[in-house]
């Protein structure tokens, strides 16, 4: 064996030792949710070779900044934070390899490979989980302005629309007190304050602050509190904020609307730590939480103050449950009552607060969803394709060149193993389209063979020597591999550029698949060719 | 021993009316389906939604599930099968935002999951894959897919002005520009959707169209200098000859390739698989029968001379057998 071609298997058997390395399944260490609520590790042994969405399914997302219900002062700021409250809610979620990124300079891409449950992630992704807790109006301030916010409706041309009036209808001007009173006098049991637009939709609800609003008048209240005439008679220094969930009273469905004091005592920021469990007594979930050092000495002197008041838990914008009554001074520790969420809801909601509060709502401006079932048909197919594609390529190729066609063959299977390892060095995932370029780049990858046996036959018919044939026909072919690959390597460039995920995978595997094609055929073939030429007996004649 | 096209020698150049006949009826029924019916644009571009639903309920129909889309009150959606019969297609424009919901992308994807489990009961479907693509992204989407488009084909132009001189890069470009028309229409007569990835699909073709050319190209300019007695159209013919069996093997293993997509790999990828299919094919016969013969019709109408001064005349032992252009 002469050196050169000792070195040229030296060569070869490295780049296959390290494609066969980047292939090798190692471990991965993920943190997952467990079923008792709490992060562990988990660690499994996993080919690093990446499957992209629509091979395993998932989700992927992205985000924009919602500002339909009010402009966000600092938008850059904003994304960046919600970048990085994104990315702990997304690390504590058990899927592997969890994607959070910035897209431009408004958006977040998320990526969740392997999340079976779309709703959930987008659930715990969009949550904007902004805790307050906030005194009730203990005064009943809100409750004397009830009346100025119904003469002023009536200023404004807005009567009572009784709470049988169809809610869809709009606001029906210039009705008749009597008509409320009227449907008033039809519920003689409740307590409803009497008279105009707004007083007639409400009900005083167990504890102060609290009203309830009859379910199908839901909607006519939320609009009526958002007017201008009723946002002025509020009284300065109280809000009002919707309970989180209808309340059932006898037949009827009420939807508790509660005066609160606009300022909190704390908010979610000064949460240190949050988990989820089912409360023994009420069998109901519970979110138990822990404040920072600093926001218990806070949270303990403002409680201290309230000692006997009503607290509202407010979780972004909804008041969870009845209010309770402050019965001593509360410092680091507290609970969030979810009435009758199930025990993962209240573990996604403990992610979420021990994550932290989005500064600004986000929207999906995107959404592609992959369901494991497709994904797995998907890879099967994809597979089958490949091995039928190789198959025929490799019979071609045999039947046309013979010997030569199977030095090709063995080439081919280490281009296999070349791009593969490619692949799995630099991190890309291969996707359906990726599958599809790599079957491509199958048949292409005979190109270059090709283009070289053509051209040795063509010297050979020539008359010269099996060697100098040979020579020649790798140093001929040269010119036009070259040309061939670059014009694919440009095109591939720029769909990986402007690509999104499964046509980036389609690039990605088409550049890798024209290098690897390269060095097979030009670098791997022509060692076996050498050898071939080194050891055959003098007279033997090349069979291509 | 295997030869295919061995010591070929067809007059491919003489041919090249009937070629440019052929080309232009395909091209003209492709565009005629252009004209009356435009480009199947998928969601990706416009925004919207696609739903993909498999049934395991048998009983479930495309008439049953626009019954129940009617019902939840999804109108205007787009409904077709997938693959099989239990497969299902739904596309459909963006719902509006209603008051007090944000306006996310996927609402009308959760509106339909909601009307198909209010109808069918939610174990007897199963969502497969979900698309949901808000306008301003579809515009963007869009606009990177144009440009992919236009900067790859002209930096890959670049590429073979600098390596050829400018008469085989634009004979060249003419044949990748026959290619890409006859494509989209194919694509506007099959009804495809157009995808990214189908995109991707034509500008993977574009680049293997350009291969073909560039590897006949290369001939030619290396019996140009190899045989300076023969005129251009007795070389152009020995070039294309010369690389004929690699031409057809090489479009025979990436058929191969391609067919094996097209057969196995399964309805997702499919109009990328056809797409290649065709465009394989439109790419080797324009690498043939089109690039050659404008090179041909460039080189009588500008001779070149920066080479040879007198490659464009007739050589003086034998006439080219085509009959002159008129």
């Amino acid at each position: 064996m002469t050196a050169s071609i000792r070195n040229r298997l030296i060569a070869i058997a490295l780049l296959i030792a390290a494609s066969v390395f980047s292939l090798w399944p190692r471990q991965v260490t993920s943190r997952q949710l467990g079923p008792d609520g709490r992060m562990q590790d988990v660690t499994i042994d996993r080919t690093p070779l990446k499957l992209g969405l629509d091979l395993q399914g998932g989700i992927h997302l992205a985000l924009e900044i919602d500002e339909s219900k009010g402009a966000v002062a600092n938008r850059s700021d904003a994304i960046d934070r919600a970048l990085t409250v994104i990315r702990q809610r997304t690390d504590q979620f058990g899927v592997m390899e969890p994607l959070v990124q910035k897209s431009g300079s408004d958006r977040i891409i998320v990526e969740l490979p392997g999340e079976r449950d779309p709703e959930r992630a987008k659930e715990i992704v969009q949550r904007s989980a902004f805790l307050e807790f906030r005194i009730t109006d203990m005064q009943g301030q809100f409750r004397d302005a009830i009346p100025r916010i119904d003469r002023a409706l009536a200023r404004a041309g807005i009567g009572a629309a009784g709470p049988q009036a169809p809610s869809t209808t709009s606001p029906l001007q210039g009705l008749l007190q009597t008509d409320s009173t009227g449907a008033d006098s039809t519920k003689t049991d409740s307590t409803a304050t009497t008279g105009g637009a707004f007083s007639s939709l409400l009900f005083q609800g167990g504890v102060p602050g609290e009203y309830l609003v009859p379910e199908e008048s839901y909607p006519r209240v939320d609009s009526l509190i958002h007017l201008p005439e009723v946002e002025r008679e509020v009284p300065r220094g109280l809000s009002l904020v919707w309970g989180a969930d209808p309340r059932s009273q006898g037949a009827r469905s009420f939807r508790p609307l509660y005066a609160l004091d606009s300022r909190a005592l704390v908010t979610g920021e000064q949460l240190a730590d949050a988990s989820a469990t089912i409360d023994q007594l009420t069998g109901g979930a519970i979110v138990r939480f822990t404040l920072t050092r600093a926001g218990g000495r806070i949270f303990g002197r403002e409680t201290a103050r309230h000692i006997g008041d009503h607290m509202a838990i407010i979780l972004d914008g909804r008041v969870q449950s009845q209010p309770p009554v402050i019965k001593s001074q509360i410092n680091r520790d507290g609970q969030i009552e979810l009435g009758n969420a199930t025990l993962r809801e209240a573990q996604d909601l403990a992610l979420v607060l021990r994550a932290g509060a989005l500064p600004a709502p986000l929207k999906i401006v995107e959404e592609r969803t992959v369901g494991a079932s497709l994904g797995d048909d998907s890879i099967r197919k994809g597979i089958t394709a490949t091995i039928v594609g190789a198959i025929a390529v490799v019979v071609i190729v045999a039947l046309y060149y013979r010997f030569a066609g199977l030095l090709a063959v063995g080439a081919l299977l280490i281009y296999g193993v070349f791009t593969l390892g490619g692949l799995a060095a630099f991190g890309a995932s291969l996707t359906l389209p990726g599958l599809a370029g790599f079957v491509l780049s199958v048949g292409m990858a005979v190109d270059a063979n090709v283009l070289i046996f053509e051209r040795i036959r063509e010297e050979l018919k020539a008359n010269k020597t099996t060697r100098a044939a040979v020579d020649a026909g790798f140093q001929h072919a040269m010119p036009a591999i070259v040309d061939s690959n670059v014009t694919t390597v440009l095109t591939a460039l720029f769909l990986f550029q402007f690509g999104t995920g499964p046509v980036k995978g389609f690039a990605v595997t088409l550049i890798v698949g024209i290098v690897a094609s390269f060095i097979t055929a030009v670098f791997v073939t022509k060692t076996f060719f050498l050898m071939w030429l080194e050891w055959r007996s003098p007279t033997r004649e090349l069979a291509i | 021993m295997m030869r295919l096209f061995d010591n070929a020698n067809y007059d491919f150049l003489r041919i090249r009316r009937y070629a440019y006949i052929v080309s232009a009826i395909v091209a003209v029924i492709g565009i005629g389906a252009l004209a009356t019916r435009g480009l199947n644009e998928s969601i990706e571009f416009t925004g919207g939604s696609l739903i993909q639903v498999h049934a395991t309920d048998s009983t479930i129909t495309i008439g049953r599930i626009r019954s129940a889309l009617d019902q939840g009150g999804i109108e205007s959606a787009e409904l077709s099968t997938f693959g099989t019969a239990q497969d299902f297609l739904i596309r459909a424009r963006l719902l509006a935002s209603s008051v007090g919901e944000l306006a996310d992308a996927d609402s009308t994807a959760r509106a339909v999951d909601g009307a198909l489990a209010a109808t069918f009961g939610a174990d007897h479907y199963s969502i497969e894959r979900v698309e949901a693509i808000g306008p301003r992204v579809g515009r963007e989407l869009r606009t990177k897919a144009l440009l992919a488009v236009v900067l790859s084909f002209g930096v890959t132009l670049i590429y073979l002005t600098i390596r050829f001189e400018w008469r085989f890069a634009v004979a060249a470009i003419l044949a990748t520009g026959h290619d890409i028309i006859l494509t989209v229409a194919f694509i506007s007569l099959m009804n495809l959707e157009i995808t990214l990835v189908v995109i991707a699909a034509v500008l993977t073709i574009v680049g293997y169209s350009l291969n073909d050319t560039i590897i006949v190209f290369d001939r030619v300019r290396e019996n140009l200098h190899k045989f300076k007695r023969s005129n251009i159209y007795e070389i152009l013919n020995r070039s294309v000859n010369e690389t004929l069996p690699r031409t057809v093997l090489t479009a025979g293993t990436t058929l191969a390739a391609t067919l094996a997509l097209l057969i196995f790999a399964g309805q997702v990828i499919r109009g990328f698989a056809w797409v290649m299919t065709f465009g394989l094919i439109t790419g080797t016969f324009s690498s043939i029968y089109i690039a050659s013969p404008v090179l041909l019709w460039i080189e009588r109408k500008w001779p070149g001379e920066d080479v040879r001064g007198t490659r464009a005349l007739p050589s003086q032992r034998s006439d080219p057998p085509a009959p002159r252009a008129g």
